[in-house]
């Protein structure tokens, strides 16, 4: 990177880091700009990868068939007035049926077939049989605890209190790793600002 | 007395949050600029993804869908230049895409970093396919025609041209997929990849995710998962090399202990005190 | 008004769920045709979405609302990457390149490198041991992020076969129902939307 790019990256780094001294006039500047340069951002590449090639350019060279997507999309932008919102609703129709018809059968194979035949595996040999029983377990009152057709009493709801358990022992694995993740962000910011820009970390 | 131990915890309860902010600030910085070079041990998971890639024949092709932006680069950026040197010293090709918009420039980095380690060369070692947009609607279509979706590569060559490119145009093509993603496309690569398509497929995901994909792992669906930055500093040492991963591990390791500190000292302030509540102060 | 949108709904989603199951390549390339077609029409609601955030901090300059200078620089930044973006092009070597390079990928990195602050400050407030379920969030917690990193195998060697064990175990059992539950959860709303029982993205009638 340049140097000139690379002071620019810092400075403005440096400025949303201000904020964890208190909000800034310099946080709140990088923060905006960071608001507007994203959302330019997506519409540029949203224009030269899917406006450009598949709307514009193909209608240039004579196939009219993606004036229908194209009908749609402006029909969309009707959300904008309230005398002509209820037109988005054709596009938005055409957009969630799609996706809805998308998820029922991959769903089922992926997600529901799947994990349920690898519940119900034979266990494991020796002192394996343990841990593919405590898996067993804590399926089944986890799924216990998510029924809430009926109230959590009785043997239901003993199920349901070792689903709790459970349930804490992932998210608590789950905020260790995010801890990890989120200090990984930090670290590689710092990378940045000793080694490419105070150049007191050896180059790579 | 008890009214003093009580006015400790209430002080130490109340500590102003910059300086929390200080101590981590300087928890990061000072393992980068004084490295104690802790050694990283390579967990199951990882292994297993390394194996997976061992285990596909020399001269295969494999798909990398590389699915991040600059803001998870730190985790899934190492990761990438740690698989794409094995692929290349396994004389794999790998057949790379990307579904984030700004996925390019940081993709061309990592293929500029492990191509130059590896001696590996554009359209001889690797293809790289740029970018497309669509997520779900990609994925689903590189099932069935992936010279369709791309009808060129990123730097403008026609694929029905490029000598790699011939006989693979859908997943069935290839003998492993390999994600390396920081978002819901991880989902669609198991869902479609390797569930609906019955391919190989080894994952690379963010640590924030990792927790969620197990079930996976269990039922094969995935053959090896690398998690966040640590992951990525178990398949650098899988590798021999040293990476932005390892080198971040020390002030991983710290961070840690400074937080479960903290962690242990707000718990004790709450045994000591009897869970009175303290009088927070400072900070904004 | 409402009735032919349901009707596309309906068609649509259930054109879809026919072409899972039908693998001859016609009904293959007009699944690709479709998703296309989307595309294109997400394209739109990113425009719409952008034309609102124009709209908001416009008005706050107009009335000099609280903050409104900042506003201004949001609007520059908007229609400067746009104009230089679609004129230009995205790539390394161009404008809207170098932008992205120098603006928002070191901001997008550091804004989410500022959790890790908040995570830190947030754990010594209020990661309380206050009940069992609490406590075994905790020391799960604490754990993993002791035993996974490099540190955690000086402490004590059993630390890094404990959190496999964790993650494994416990955490796999409770992940499973987890993703069969949004799984179920995801196909009941589905089917919903097709079959229009469910007509909340349709809006107020």
């Amino acid at each position: 990177m340049p140097a000139l790019d690379t002071w620019v990256a810092a400075l403005l780094t440096l400025c949303v880091f201000s904020f964890l001294y208190r909000d800034n006039p310099l946080y709140r500047f990088a923060e905006h700009l960071f608001v507007g340069a994203s959302a330019g951002y997506l519409l540029a590449v949203q224009y030269q990868n899917v406006l450009r090639p598949n709307v514009i350019d193909k209608i240039g060279h004579g196939n009219l068939l993606p004036l229908v997507p194209l009908a749609m999309g402006i029909l969309i932008l009707g959300r904008m007035w309230e005398r002509t919102s209820g037109m988005a609703r054709w596009s938005l129709a055409f957009y969630v049926g799609i996706y809805s018809g998308i998820a029922v059968p991959s769903y089922l194979q992926a997600q529901i077939f799947a994990q349920l035949a690898d519940a119900v595996k034979p266990f494991e040999p020796g002192w394996g049989a343990v841990n593919s029983g405590l898996v067993l377990l804590g399926f089944l009152s986890v799924l216990a605890y998510f029924y809430f057709s009926s109230p959590h009493g009785g043997i239901h709801g003993i199920a349901a209190r070792v689903g709790i358990w459970f349930l804490m022992v992932a998210f608590g694995a789950s905020f260790g790793y995010t801890v990890m993740a989120r200090v990984s962000l930090l670290i590689a910011r710092m990378q940045f600002l000793l080694r490419d820009w105070l150049h007191i970390l050896p180059s790579v | 007395m008890a009214a003093g131990r009580n006015g400790f915890w209430q002080r130490i309860l109340g500590i102003d949050r910059r300086w929390i902010f200080l101590l981590v600030g300087i928890g990061t910085a000072l393992p980068l600029i004084f490295p104690v070079n802790l050694p990283v041990a390579a967990s199951p998971r990882v292994k297993a993804a390394y194996n997976a890639i061992e285990a596909v024949p020399e001269g295969s092709r494999v798909l990398m869908s590389l699915d991040y932006e600059p803001d998870i680069m730190a985790e899934l950026q190492p990761m990438s230049i740690a698989v794409l040197r094995h692929c290349f010293r396994r004389h794999l090709t790998p057949i790379i895409l990307t579904l984030y918009p700004a996925g390019p420039g940081l993709i061309e980095r990592a293929l500029a970093v492990a191509s130059t380690a590896e001696g590996a060369k554009n359209y001889q070692d690797y293809v790289f396919l740029g970018y497309k947009s669509g997520n779900q609607a990609v994925v689903l279509g590189l099932g069935e025609n992936i010279k369709g979706l791309f009808p060129k590569d990123f730097y403008g060559a026609s694929t029905d041209s490029i000598t790699l490119m011939r006989h693979v145009n859908s997943f069935t093509d290839f003998p492993l997929l390999i994600d390396l993603s920081g978002s819901t496309i991880a989902d669609y690569y198991i869902r479609i990849g390797a569930s609906r398509y019955h391919r190989p497929m080894i994952l690379g995901a963010t640590a924030v995710m990792a927790t969620d994909y197990y079930p996976y792992l269990s039922s094969r669906q995935i053959l090896g998962l690398i998690g966040g930055m640590k992951g990525a500093a178990e398949y650098e040492r899988l590798m021999g090399i040293v990476g932005d991963a390892r080198r971040g591990m020390d002030a991983q390791s710290l961070v840690h202990v400074i937080v479960v500190i903290l962690v242990l000292l707000g718990n004790a302030a709450l045994f000591a005190t009897g869970g009175i509540k303290p009088r927070i102060g400072g900070g904004s | 008004m409402r009735f032919g949108p349901l009707v596309v709904t309906f068609l649509t989603g259930a054109v879809l769920i026919a072409i899972f199951f039908i693998p001859h390549h016609r009904a293959q390339e007009t699944q690709s045709v479709i998703l296309e077609w989307a595309d294109i029409v997400y394209t739109f609601a990113l425009v719409l979405g952008s034309i609102s955030l124009w709209a908001m901090h416009q008005k706050k300059v107009q009335q000099k609302g609280e903050g409104w200078i900042y506003s201004v620089v949001t609007l520059v930044a908007l229609l400067g990457v746009t104009a230089f973006g679609v004129i230009q092009g995205v790539e390394a070597g161009t404008v809207v390149g170098r932008i992205y390079n120098m603006v928002n990928a070191p901001l997008a990195s550091t804004m989410f490198s500022l959790l890790a602050f908040f995570i830190a400050s947030a754990a010594f407030r209020a990661f309380r041991a206050r009940n069992v379920e609490a406590t075994l969030l905790l020391v799960t917690a604490i754990v993993m992020m002791v035993g996974r990193v490099s540190v955690g195998e000086f402490v004590w060697k059993g630390f890094p076969p404990l959190t496999e064990w964790l993650l494994d175990v416990p955490n796999l059992a409770a992940k499973r129902a987890v993703a069969i539950g949004i799984g179920l959860g995801a196909i009941s709303t589905a089917l919903k939307i097709i079959l229009g029982i469910d007509r909340s993205y349709l809006g107020r009638s």
